[in-house]
């Protein structure tokens, strides 16, 4: 069990991730899109997309240098695992409250409003739910997490996280003790991961940041071949 | 100088009806699908009003268009790169579909299905975004028709400004005119200026400003970003769509839908000759009242030689520089200056120009004489108030509205003395500058219309960029992934199909 779920899930859940995302982009951009329902309810849309999209940035770089961030570099730097963690749990609880908030108007909005009810896809609701539920478990484990400050239950992440991204055979066995809501945080994220492919959340690969250094404002296409 | 042709439009406000023939028509090619029912790519504004969507040209509430810094420096106004990243979330410049209308349509079947009962059946009206059954349908595409709805309300246009505008109200005094609308294919345009994917681009060839379908992801930027607010959002497929100029049809030398179906033939197409160059200066002279000029002077004249050796060396297609020497577009807005630019202010420098329309003669029976200049009424006495239509059309600057005035009376006053009294009235000419050929074009271009006359449109060059052998037996025009052969459009799986233009910096 802890082997298929922290050894082999996540290979599977890596693969769909990029597979998925590539195939759809290849074969099908027209569907590449945020799916703003902005234009059709603008009420409770300010707030809580502000809300939700800052809390889980800020929560998903955490998690991203948090875990993947090797131990050493961190020792280079001379940072203690306990101060990271507690870190982790004070910013991870306060970005994934303020999160959890946008996204409980956001569900509240899609599931209440006539107009947005009706123009929701199944994966538009059901990848919101999932995400408010992985929020959640993530901030019950917070008070789990500070409870074992002194344990270096950080550091056991990092190296089941480490692990798998350099094929060691033992990363799941580095998390076969830590408590059940971690193991149900972490199970749930990498379906969050399969799920990608297949729901609006493609939008964030898209992230257009290139905008910034794109030279000047306007865009001229030619179809004339260069010379 | 960077020379670049573009295929504009030019509107005669003049001779409009207001029979909507161009919406429709449009709409029955372009948005009759889901997601932009509410979207007219062209529509017909009765004005004095607010317009569609509501109170558009009002950009202190909607932040469209481009605004000049201190420094000089051309930024959006809803704000710079930093600023619409930062709005990414939530875009508080966005309209709701209500200050569109709420898509609806009836219960047709009703009226065939009901039971029998006391009262006939009706067809209510249903939304067609949520289904559910409308009690009253408080807003639509053409709300204020013929000055429907009460002034107080139709009197917060934007076109107002400066104008003692409490006497309109008065039966006596009301006056009204047609604005028929549609994308501005701008020169400098806000909504790719706006665009965070990159997704909107002017092609270089006929300066259509369009959408990249497959590249756009939906951030509803250049929504807010266009003042016209003629980008709609398709929250159907969840990216922006707009007026395309018809460009299958411009390709192959027709004109567009709107154009071809205008029964007033009010509608003309024409190339300009531009320089790329001189657009970001044009569009950033300090006064709003020069951009109506300075818009001017980035139009090249075809019949320049040097103009014409610039613009082969460029790319720009001999046959296309013929064309631009016909260009009844050329004509209205330079040789006679006629035509102006619709809100030159937002900065856009837009491409689509209006004929400002002549009225009856105020208070004529009342003072029981007519304001008369020689032969010319004096436009100052016209119903629509000259402050009026400089608001629309050169940022308030009446001067040369009265003169476009002036000439079209001119025109009148001159072909009916020598239509009627067989006379050649050298003086109207001179009095609006205009010589007596110059008139008599304008008489057969403007008055006759002719078909050739509207539509200068050359063919695109599609064999100097396609090799027509890939292409035989190929599925000719289609969206997105139809008529799939199993190979995409990228590259990863190989293919080859109809290659999309590459974006580069202007």
């Amino acid at each position: 069990m802890n082997q298929f779920f922290f050894g082999t899930y996540p290979y599977i859940a890596l693969t769909v991730l990029l597979v998925g995302s590539i195939a759809r982009y290849e074969r099908d951009p027209y569907t590449w899109k945020s799916s703003s329902s902005q234009l059709l309810r603008r009420k409770q849309l300010m707030w809580g997309s502000i809300l939700f999209h800052v809390g889980v940035l800020v929560v998903f770089f955490g998690h991203f240098f948090g875990l993947l961030v090797p131990i050493k570099v961190y020792e280079f730097f001379g940072i203690e695992a306990e101060a990271k963690q507690l870190l982790a749990a004070v910013a991870g609880g306060v970005f994934g409250s303020i999160a959890l908030i946008g996204a409980l108007i956001l569900a509240h909005r899609r599931l209440t409003d006539p107009r947005i009810r009706a123009t929701s896809s199944f994966a538009d609701t059901a990848i919101l739910l999932v995400l408010i539920v992985q929020l959640a478990l993530g901030l019950i484990s917070v008070p789990f997490s500070l409870a074992e400050l002194s344990d270096g239950g950080v550091v056991k992440f990092m190296a089941w996280a480490n692990g798998i991204f350099t094929f060691d055979p033992k990363a799941a066995s580095y998390i076969k003790d830590v408590d059940l809501i971690f193991k149900l945080h972490i199970v749930l994220g990498l379906t969050i991961f399969i799920l990608f492919p297949f729901t609006r959340l493609v939008h964030m690969l898209s992230a257009p940041v290139r905008y910034i250094w794109r030279p000047g404002y306007q865009i001229v296409r030619t179809r004339r071949k260069k010379a | 100088m960077k020379v670049r042709a573009q295929i504009g439009m030019v509107l005669n406000l003049d001779k409009c009806i207001g029979c909507h023939t161009c919406s429709v028509t449009c709409k029955n090619v372009w948005t009759s699908r889901d997601g932009v029912e509410y979207a007219w790519f062209n529509n017909v504004e009765t004005k004095p009003g607010i317009g569609y969507p509501d109170d558009w040209e009002n950009q202190k509430r909607w932040n469209g268009g481009w605004t000049r810094t201190r420094g000089g420096k051309l930024v959006p106004r809803q704000g710079a790169k930093w600023r619409i990243l930062a709005n990414i979330f939530a875009n508080p410049n966005l309209p709701e579909i209500d200050d569109y209308y709420e898509p609806f349509d009836f219960d047709y079947d009703h009226l065939k299905s009901a039971p029998e009962m006391e009262a006939f059946p009706t067809a209510q009206p249903r939304s067609r975004i949520s289904g559910e059954r409308m009690e009253k349908i408080v807003h639509g595409p053409n709300w204020e028709e013929i000055l429907g709805g009460e002034f107080e309300k139709r009197g917060k246009d934007y076109n107002f400004e400066g104008v003692q505008k409490e006497i309109y109200g008065e039966y006596e005094n009301t006056f009204m005119m047609y604005l028929p609308r549609l994308c501005e294919h701008c020169l400098n345009p806000t909504c790719v200026a706006s665009c965070p994917s990159g997704a909107i681009y002017k092609r270089d060839e006929d300066g259509i400003v369009l959408i990249d379908q497959e590249a756009c992801r939906g951030w509803r930027m250049c929504v807010s970003g266009c003042p016209y607010k003629k980008i709609y959002y398709n929250w159907e497929s969840g990216k922006s769509e707009k007026c395309t100029f018809c460009y299958p049809r411009i390709e192959s030398g027709m004109p567009t839908v709107c154009s071809e179906t205008c029964v007033g033939r009010i509608r003309y197409l024409g190339v300009m000759l531009y320089d790329a160059d001189r657009i970001k200066e044009a569009a950033a002279v300090e006064g709003e009242q020069d951009l109506y000029d300075a818009q001017l002077g980035v139009f090249l004249d075809p019949n320049d030689p040097e103009v014409q050796a610039a613009a082969l060396r460029d790319g720009v297609p001999q046959d296309w520089i013929d064309s631009a020497k016909n260009s009844p577009v050329w004509k209205m807005a330079m040789d006679w200056k006629i035509a102006f630019p619709l809100h030159p202010e937002y900065r856009t420098l837009p491409m689509v120009w209006y004929i400002p329309p002549l009225s009856p003669i105020q208070n004529a029976a009342e003072a029981g004489k007519i304001g008369v200049d020689g032969e010319v009424p004096d436009v100052k006495s016209l119903r629509i108030p000259v402050r009026y239509l400089a608001n629309m059309l050169t940022a308030g600057d009446e001067e040369p509205i009265v003169k476009a005035l002036e000439r079209m009376l001119a025109m009148r006053g001159y072909m009916r003395a020598k239509t009627i009294d067989g006379v050649v009235d050298l003086g109207i000419a001179q009095r609006v500058g205009l010589t007596p050929a110059q008139i008599d074009e304008m008489y057969k271009i403007m008055a006759l219309a002719d078909y050739e006359d509207r539509f200068v449109v050359p063919t695109t060059h599609r064999e100097l960029t396609e090799d027509a052998y890939d292409l035989r037996g190929g599925c000719g025009f289609t969206d997105t992934n139809q008529c799939s052969t199993g190979t995409g459009g990228g590259k990863l799986f190989g293919s080859r199909k109809f290659v999309v233009p590459t974006g580069g910096a202007r």
